[in-house]
């Protein structure tokens, strides 16, 4: 096989896995579009190399195979640097959920507390008429504020 | 009342909380600890805000402000569940938010007997004082002081911005608060010396406590500005 082969071969497999894991819900589609077309630049390389010849004569790089290796690591860099702040904006969806649980929890905790206290007045109704007691919103005590 | 792992103290430090002068409502908030905060320090009878996992001081303290915000409260202090601040200090922080949004209970202003050692530790402490002050207008000479009162300004722009960052929830809320137009004051406290033993002083920690100073500062100084409407 030859190295136009090779380049070829990675560019279909990469978009099988992406198509797969796209039919499988295991990517979103706005991280597949980065890599379909990154596996497109590699097939279009792979069938025309005189392009990347090309690319390199104007940019003066005097081996292609250097061009390659440059674009291939800042377009991962850049892939990278694109996660990282992704995993960081989740973070802070994380924190502010995981913040708003926590005074959720209390509130609850709080509520029922009230509404226990309510079924245990003498003037209230037996504890086996709940929900006659819990509908008299009239009966709560103000907010303590 | 942030509170990570403090299952043997917070009891005592809320018993001491409840005889403070005037009285005083305490929440306090659960880190994510691994052993039984929550249930001492609702044993306790103070309310308990839960996190399901660990989020940092910064974290703790924002939920705290969210707090205070929705149940109206018009003044807020920021006391450790480890029982390093003295209670009876809290009445003269909150007086003296009469006329500041923010006022920082300072360890070494006079008052108390606490060093921050030297070297690399010594210089940062003695950089970030330097900074805030400058930016405060006012002299700060404890900004990593964890015990603080905050004013009904201050407890809007908490509730909203408290970074979670390294260093985020002492030095970074100082800038958020001078760059929005609240006063900073200080006050001076004495602090006791912690249970758990003093913070580690090798060399190498310390000048990455530096570094790390200098970085947070920095980022903080140049974040796009937080704008409050007046």
């Amino acid at each position: 096989m030859n190295v136009y082969g090779l380049g070829l071969l990675g560019a279909g497999i990469s978009m099988l896995v992406i198509f797969e894991m796209l039919r499988r819900r295991r990517l979103r589609e706005k991280y597949a579009v980065v890599w379909v077309l990154v596996a497109v630049a590699i097939a279009v390389l792979a069938i025309f190399p005189d392009v990347l010849t090309w690319l390199a004569d104007i940019t003066g790089v005097q081996v292609p195979a250097n061009l390659l290796f440059f674009g291939a690591s800042l377009v991962l860099l850049t892939a990278n640097v694109q996660l990282s702040s992704e995993v960081s904006r989740l973070e802070d969806k994380v924190r502010t959920l995981a913040e708003t649980i926590g005074l959720e929890r209390l509130d609850r905790l709080e509520h029922e507390g009230r509404c226990a206290a309510l079924l245990q007045r003498p003037d209230a109704a037996p504890a086996g008429t709940a929900p006659a007691a819990s509908a008299e919103p009239r009966d709560e005590r103000p907010e303590r504020r | 009342m942030p509170a990570l792992n403090e299952e043997a103290s917070i009891g005592g430090v809320l018993a001491e909380l409840a005889l403070c002068e005037p009285p005083v409502d305490v929440l306090v908030v659960d880190d994510g600890s691994s052993d039984n905060t929550a249930g001492a320090a609702r044993d306790a009878g103070a309310p308990v805000v839960q996190f399901p996992f660990n989020l940092g001081v910064g974290g703790a303290m924002r939920a705290g402000y969210r707090y205070a915000l929705a149940h109206g409260y018009r003044s807020v202090v920021q006391v450790d569940g480890d029982g390093q601040h003295d209670a009876s200090y809290i009445g003269a922080l909150v007086a003296a938010l009469g006329e500041a949004d923010v006022v920082v209970g300072a360890r070494f202003a006079g008052e108390g007997a606490y060093s921050a050692g030297r070297g690399p530790r010594r210089w940062a402490m003695v950089m970030l004082s330097a900074v805030l002050s400058r930016l405060a207008g006012t002299r700060l000479t404890d900004t990593t002081s964890g015990f603080r009162a905050a004013g009904p300004r201050a407890i809007e722009l908490f509730a909203e911005h408290y970074p979670a960052e390294y260093l985020g929830d002492t030095v970074e809320t100082l800038v958020i608060a001078i760059r929005s137009g609240c006063t900073v004051r200080q006050l001076p406290v004495a602090m006791r010396p912690r249970a758990g033993g003093r913070a580690s002083q090798s060399p190498v920690r310390a000048a990455i406590y530096l570094c790390r100073a200098v970085v947070a500062l920095g980022m903080a100084l140049v974040r796009p500005q937080k704008v409050r409407p007046e």
